[in-house]
């Protein structure tokens, strides 16, 4: 299990979440993502982008208009 | 379970109640269906929201991520921005009522989709149109151009009008059993309406413009503007995202100034800091102010002068206004704010 990172800050949704997708999917499961970016519609989007397609959020905060969001990758 | 034997569509998933019934009346066959969006750059995804500071808490959220949600599939989003701008800048059927190409576009967005099943092997494509509900691009003519231009021929079904159009492969081959797709025509919503609430859908989005800023009229004035200055017919993403912020005023053909509105906006706007050259009262508060274009010193003049008149000096004789440039050199002027009456309504894009 490894552990990675993804900066899409400045970028507005649904980019955060196209590129979230795009690394994900040449990770193994189990594999993690943490993904900074500054759109709080991150913090709607990248969860449900989640849920739909099987993997799984282990943390999510906002601070300073920073949003982090980490993604375990599911095997659906 | 997914057997053997069961089919696999892909559903052109916008975020709207069409697309989200399509999708449904096609599971409701037996059939694994996945859905696809496609994102421009043009789509209408509440940024704005998300920039200013007052809507911040408002709730936001991506229609196709719900809508997918909404109808248990997966949903991959893909990232189009570079190949539609020669959709955008080159449509072969032109533009409708404003910069929007819609039947290009759908023959874009349905050609992608042919080739992603044929990547991920899937069998056939599904959309929501429906004949006479978009008076460009979904006409009983315009179907088959779609069609065919896309590449996708009988491999594409329209759920909502199929028993007005020609059988399609998958009816053909019995996927599909054609007297459950549905009669839907013209402009009405009612019939969308019902099946919906038979469904049980509710809380689904309904844009009046449709999903797209280039069917928004005062979108596309500006972008044609951008187009008419630069004397090309070019963008960039940071262009387009920049359309849908601030205020926009042009006073030469050579530069435009981009006024943050409010906090959100100003905040916004600083991102580009190191992208464009830009604008700050410093003896009063006031605006973040973006220049696109290349500017004399007299034009940083009378940008100032511009700038200084949003700020909260405007009555001031002098306000002190700071100029960098996107390397981050800065020099601070002391300027006379310019009446809102030398202020012509031509400049304001």
């Amino acid at each position: 299990m490894s552990h990675y990172t993804l900066d899409a800050s400045r970028l507005m949704c649904p980019m955060p979440v196209i590129r979230t997708q795009d690394r994900i999917a040449e990770l193994e499961v189990g594999d993690t993502l943490e993904v900074m970016c500054t759109d709080p519609g991150a913090l709607n989007d990248i969860p449900a982008w989640c849920r739909i397609n099987g993997h799984e959020v282990i943390s999510s905060k906002e601070e300073d208009e920073q949003v982090v969001i980490t993604v375990k990758k599911g095997n659906a | 379970m997914m057997n053997s034997t069961q089919r696999k569509a892909v559903a052109l998933i916008s975020g709207g109640l069409d697309s989200l019934l399509a999708a449904k009346v096609v599971m409701e066959q037996g059939v694994h269906v996945e859905g696809i969006n496609f994102y421009t750059g043009f789509c209408v995804e509440g940024h704005t929201h998300a920039i200013r500071k007052k809507d911040r808490n408002k709730p936001k959220r991506n229609n196709a991520l719900w809508v997918a949600e909404q109808l248990g599939i997966k949903l991959h989003i893909v990232d189009v921005i570079e190949e539609y701008k020669d959709i955008v800048i080159n449509p072969k059927h032109g533009y409708g009522a404003n910069m929007n190409p819609c039947l290009d576009c759908k023959g874009f967005m349905v050609k992608k989709a042919h080739e992603w099943i044929a990547e991920n092997e899937f069998d056939f494509i599904i959309t929501g149109e429906v004949i006479g509900q978009r008076p460009m691009s979904q006409r009983k003519e315009t179907m088959p151009v779609i069609a065919e231009e896309s590449g996708a021929g009988d491999l594409l079904v329209r759920p909502l009008c199929a028993q007005h159009l020609p059988p399609t492969l998958p009816e053909q081959e019995g996927w599909l059993d054609r007297d459950q797709l549905l009669d839907f025509s013209g402009r009405t919503r009612k019939p969308q309406m019902a099946l919906a609430e038979k469904f049980g859908f509710e809380d689904y989005a309904q844009p009046a413009g449709g999903c797209c800023f280039l069917t928004d009229a005062q979108y596309s004035k500006k972008f044609v503007d951008l187009w008419d200055a630069r004397g090309e017919r070019k963008y960039e993403l940071d262009d387009i995202m920049l359309l849908k912020v601030g205020r926009h005023i042009r006073p030469a053909k050579n530069f435009k100034m981009i006024i943050g509105r409010e906090e959100g906006e100003n905040n916004f706007l600083s991102g580009y800091r190191k992208i464009y050259a830009s604008l700050k009262t410093t003896s009063h508060a006031g605006p973040l102010v973006l220049i696109d274009g290349e500017v004399s010193d007299e034009d940083i003049e009378l940008a100032a002068r511009i700038a200084a008149r949003y700020s909260q000096g405007r009555t001031a004789d002098k306000v002190e206004v700071e100029y960098s440039t996107k390397e981050g050199v800065s020099k601070t002027l002391s300027v006379t704010p310019m009446p809102v009456s030398e202020v012509p309504e031509s400049w304001h894009v």
